[in-house]
């Protein structure tokens, strides 16, 4: 039991991480593969920040040190032309050496005092399973407090400016809008949410593992089309709700296979080819609907020949 | 108006591949001036249209668009003052987007800061009794998106977005040649009402000579980038179908006539 509350606690807590892939993904147009890379370097200032005794400043810094990695991806891309994609790649792989700069170390303990997540249990003097539940809502909390922001702000001038620009280029480049200035602005707030996300994970966990940022575009991504087999493909309210429950379910589906050892005792470790593989068949499914549609038509058509 | 002083644009210059495509364009434009475009394929009309918008820069020659030198001001802030509707119907308008938020996208351009709400009662009414006008049932599915619309309507909703906010200049670029000959029929009159009324300075591109000399007030021909007719007033009130054709296919000809010489 305790272990799906938990479950429930970091569905939401990488829920904002997958609002920030669905904007890119999705709304964008864009597929930004920034994002293990601003996913670690939120994480890692967030630690340096918290280690030194400033929790709660830890978060605005992470979003704007994502801000800055998604500015970077974005400059690649729209002033010096590169494809969006190395853009991406040369970016993550510039970071992955400057949070290693910037911790001094692979793995940095922010202690128990710093963490935000430790400091509300602290306050309520919770047991185990209060932590927990306490845990849950806080993550649910702060996921639907970032979720509101995003879907009002889809609903300004500017975030309908972002949106046409990933719905039809062609316009907006006839358009008075400055698509390059819009993709830029996309990014950036898409990879502050994921910085923010890594931020609090590491409040979370306690800690900021270079490592641990490694699998989060691929769950990002698991997350988005989960959100999108279950309430369908639709405007960015819906598509931004969607992919914080198609999070949520990932790490219930994540638990229940670890709770079942369904994979023995490795089961913990098999989570990246899981996820590959519900990525992939998530993303096959409209094509097999085809073939099915296809071989049925095929078969009628005999039948009344 | 418009003011174009010697155009010229050579695009891939220096190569086997170098097209002349703008040699030497000149063209005036009073206010309210709506002038039809005609010319064979590569004859620079579109190429002409870009020029004017901004794709991308002229070798020589300046552009002034209502006193304002834009020759050399970037694509997206030349375009809050033309409007420009393609040929492809898919081109103007945001499919994932509804009718409602292409036409806010298109009104807020130029009435708002960055963070103030798209959508708002008073802007809805203001865009239905702007769709009611012209009586293509638009106005009752403001909440429809656009990609679940026909040709004819995206090109409808295209040329209101173009002329919610009366731009100084508005470019025509084929916009009825991929529609059926009666939603044709429907959009050129649509646009005859809205230009006429608005009094917006505009060019024309089009293939139907017919309506090259019955729309607008102005006729122009191009050809290997150059202008080679401009009537208006009583020479093209006189000018018949078959005359303008003659000139049309004569020239056709002696286009014909050199690439004989060329590969002969």
């Amino acid at each position: 039991m305790a272990l799906y509350i938990v479950a429930f606690q970091e569905g939401f807590l990488y829920g904002i991480l997958a609002l920030g892939i669905y904007l890119s993904l999705r709304i964008l147009n864009l597929p930004d593969l920034t994002t293990e890379g601003s996913f670690g370097f939120g994480a890692s200032i967030a630690a340096m920040a918290a280690s030194a005794g400033h929790p709660v400043l830890s978060l605005p810094l992470a979003l704007l040190a994502g801000a800055l990695a998604g500015m970077a991806t974005g400059l690649l891309q729209t002033k010096l032309k590169i494809h969006p994609v190395l853009s991406g790649i040369i970016t993550m792989n510039a970071l992955y050496t400057i949070n290693l700069m910037a911790m001094g170390t692979t793995n940095l303990s922010i202690g128990s005092s710093n963490s935000l997540f430790r400091m509300l249990y602290a306050g309520f003097e919770l047991d185990a399973f209060g932590k927990k539940v306490a845990g849950a809502v806080a993550g649910a909390v702060l996921a639907i407090a970032v979720l509101l922001l995003m879907i009002l702000f889809f609903k300004t001038h500017l975030g309908m400016c972002i949106r046409a620009t990933g719905d039809n280029p062609d316009m907006v480049r006839a358009s008075s809008i400055n698509a390059n200035r819009m993709k830029l602005a996309g990014l950036c707030i898409s990879n502050a949410l994921v910085a923010l996300s890594g931020a609090l994970i590491v409040h979370y966990s306690g800690y900021a593992d270079i490592n641990a940022s490694s699998g989060t575009l691929v769950y990002g991504l698991a997350a988005v089309i989960i959100g999108e087999t279950l309430f369908g493909r639709s405007g960015p309210t819906r598509g931004l709700i969607s992919a914080i429950v198609g999070s949520v379910i990932y790490k219930l589906i994540v638990t229940l296979v670890v709770d079942l050892n369904l994979f023995g005792a490795n089961s913990a470790n098999m989570m990246k080819l899981m996820c590959a593989v519900i990525v992939a068949v998530t993303l096959a499914i409209p094509a097999v609907k085809q073939y099915r549609q296809k071989s049925r038509i095929m078969k009628e058509a005999r039948r009344d020949a | 108006m418009l003011e174009l002083i010697n155009l010229h644009k050579t695009f891939a210059p220096g190569t086997v591949n170098a097209h002349v495509a703008l040699d030497g364009v000149s063209l005036h434009l009073a206010p309210g001036e709506f002038a039809t475009v005609i010319g064979s394929n590569g004859a620079g009309k579109s190429t002409l249209f870009n020029a004017i918008c901004g794709s991308f820069l002229c070798d020589r020659g300046r552009i002034r668009l209502g006193g304002q030198d834009i020759t050399f001001l970037p694509e997206h802030k030349r375009a809050l003052q033309i409007g420009r509707v393609f040929q492809d119907p898919m081109k103007g308008t945001a499919p994932g987007m509804t009718i409602e938020e292409n036409m806010a996208l298109a009104y807020t351009r130029s009435h708002s800061g960055p963070f103030s709400m798209a959508l708002s009662r008073k802007k809805y009414n203001l865009f239905r009794d702007a769709l009611a006008r012209y009586d293509m049932g638009l106005e009752d599915r403001m909440k429809t998106r656009v990609g679940l619309l026909s040709g004819g309507q995206r090109q409808v909703v295209t040329l209101l977005m173009c002329t919610l906010v009366t731009p100084k200049l508005l470019l025509l670029d084929e916009h009825t040649a991929a529609l059926d000959p009666a939603t044709a029929e429907r959009v050129m009159a649509l646009t005859n009402q809205i230009v006429s009324e608005n009094a917006i300075t505009t060019l024309m591109i089009t293939h139907n000579i017919r309506s090259a000399l019955t729309t607008g007030t102005r006729t122009i021909m191009m050809d290997m980038g150059k202008i080679i007719l401009d009537v208006s007033g009583e020479e093209r009130a006189r000018m018949s179908l078959d005359s303008l054709m003659k000139l049309y296919s004569e020239k056709k000809r002696e286009e014909l006539d050199n690439d004989r010489m060329l590969f002969g």
